[in-house]
């Protein structure tokens, strides 16, 4: 084994990891928010994918250029789901909450598969093709364009909630609603504006991976359990842990496939899980 | 002048009257020192007052607009703000973050909000904290914390529950300092609180309540004198 097939693992677990990074901050933002787990966010991701698919196919607009349009239909996507059926179940017990988006995931799955059909679907001709090489290293460069603009936005996402005023109330409401309720900030409006940007995340990972990756109405699950993963890694309600544990389970993924066995590469990920789950429950960024 | 007028305000909890018929006003610019043994009602006559709990029946009026059934997040922009006796800090922002969110309320310039919060950190002494996170402080000076947050957003009225309880001694002189400061600074105030030396020193009124009910509303040296209130507080002596 060469010193250039490791480099290449890194460099190929380290641009996955950021993917896997934005889809978790999603999954913490919204946990981190309002303490409710979107069981669902992988079938979001899967809309997200199907909506740049059908953009393109319809409109002949490339993922490239159709990634605000899913960003917006994504985070409008947040909104609907706050609205019509979060709100509803936010006082209620865990296990009904954990139900209603768990059916929420089996729903979207569902007619996804009525309307769609369970088919692969690939996007012909992207903008985004072919490979650079580096230092003996082989990079696809739609796998790198987008882990470029999934750590952007995930500075972004970062900026947005330290830096502002919107993303101090979004703080101060997941911390406590009540307190921030008598400072005029209206909850509701921030729940819903935690899905917006939740789903939003989800829109940028999904519009990217449009380019490279296969369309089918299952691609979200795998990408989901990794974001509930780095979810429990990195800390729950942490963003910047996401990061963190995102590019960790990248590399894990990538260097265990390769050192190990690439047939056990999702189990030393959920090994992870579990060592994490055992001995620091809290997760490397969290409290809880 | 009345800023808040409170008229036959109830609300029960299943078969416990937490409120019944509670009436009194506030009058612009004083302290009403809100009295009462362990559950007599007056951190959820906050609530309703606040609309963390809505009310059965009653009228809440405040300066001229009804306020009965409103959000929470509405009634403070109306100018009501509120400490908790059960304190909620933002415990993983700093001090200065959580003023400021405060201060968001009235300035959405961000350097504007940072002076403001900074004007009023000095304010409640706690300048040199400013960047400490909230849970690094003492309970005295996240007290000081809550206070300058409802600060932020430039109450005509304040609801402070228990703001000297669970301190040490030497910190309480400081914080009555500071609601006297803050009266003095045109904040209209209503106050919890369970050390009636400190109630009877700073309030222009009181309301004593007992069992959800309102047993007594007047000037302090009348409420001293207030046979239901003593029985309140010291109980009735059976005389055999």
């Amino acid at each position: 084994m060469t010193f250039e097939i490791i480099l290449q693992a890194i460099v190929s677990g380290l641009l996955t990891g950021l993917i896997y990074a934005l889809i978790a901050a999603g999954l913490s933002l919204i946990f981190g928010l309002m303490n409710i787990v979107n069981f669902a966010h992988g079938e979001h991701l899967m809309v997200s994918m199907f909506s740049s698919f059908w953009l393109w196919s319809l409109l002949g607009l490339d993922p490239l250029v159709s990634i605000p349009i899913t960003i917006l239909l994504m985070a409008l996507c947040g909104v609907l789901t706050h609205y019509l059926l979060i709100r509803y179940i936010l006082k209620a017990k865990m296990l009904i909450q954990i139900c209603a988006t768990f059916g929420l995931s089996i729903f979207i799955r569902a007619l996804a598969q009525f309307l769609w059909t369970p088919d692969f679907r690939t996007v012909d001709n992207p903008l985004l093709e072919g490979r650079i090489e580096a230092a003996g290293v082989f990079i696809g460069q739609p796998q790198l364009f987008a882990s470029v603009v999934c750590l952007f936005a995930f500075v972004l996402l970062y900026l947005f909630v330290t830096k502002t005023e919107t993303g101090l109330a979004l703080q101060a409401t997941a911390q406590d609603r009540e307190a921030a309720e008598i400072l005029g900030i209206p909850s509701d409006k921030m729940f819903a504006l935690g899905w917006a940007i939740g789903l939003g995340c989800v829109g940028v990972a999904g519009g990217m991976m449009t380019n490279y990756f296969f369309i089918f109405t299952d691609v979200g699950v795998n990408f989901a359990l990794f974001a509930f993963v780095a979810v429990a890694l990195g800390g729950f309600g942490s963003i910047i842990g996401c990061l963190y544990a995102g590019i960790i389970i990248g590399l894990v993924e990538s260097l265990g496939g390769l050192l190990i066995d690439p047939s056990f590469k999702l189990l030393y990920v959920f090994a992870i899980y579990l060592l994490v789950v055992i001995y620091k429950p809290q997760g490397l960024f969290g409290r809880y | 002048m009345k800023i808040l007028s409170v008229e036959n305000l109830s609300k029960s909890f299943g078969g416990i009257h937490a409120n019944r018929d509670i009436s009194f006003d506030i009058n612009a610019g004083e302290i009403l020192g809100i009295i009462g043994p362990n559950g007599a009602g007056k951190s959820t006559l906050f609530d309703l007052i606040t609309g963390y709990t809505k009310a059965d029946s009653g009228m809440i009026v405040f300066n001229d607009n009804n306020i009965f059934g409103m959000r929470p997040d509405k009634i403070s922009n109306l100018g009501i703000g509120r400490t908790f006796q059960k304190l909620k800090p933002f415990a993983d922002l700093t001090l200065l973050e959580n003023v400021m969110i405060g201060s968001f309320a009235k300035e959405s310039n961000i350097k504007n909000a940072r002076d403001k919060a900074l004007e009023i950190i000095d304010f409640v002494d706690l300048i040199e904290k400013r960047h400490h996170f909230a849970r690094e402080l003492s309970t005295g000076q996240r007290k000081r914390l809550e206070l300058a947050r409802a600060m932020a957003i430039e109450p005509k009225l304040l609801l402070m529950d228990e703001v000297t309880g669970g301190v040490d001694q030497k910190t309480i002189p400081g914080l009555v300092e500071l609601i006297l400061k803050m009266k003095a600074a045109g904040v209209t105030i209503a106050t919890i609180e369970h050390n009636i030396n400190i109630i009877m020193e700073i309030s222009d009124d009181i309301l004593a309540l007992d069992q959800g009910q309102r047993i007594a509303y007047g000037k302090p040296a009348e409420i001293q004198k207030n046979d239901r209130v003593i029985d309140a507080y010291l109980g009735t002596v059976d005389v055999a």
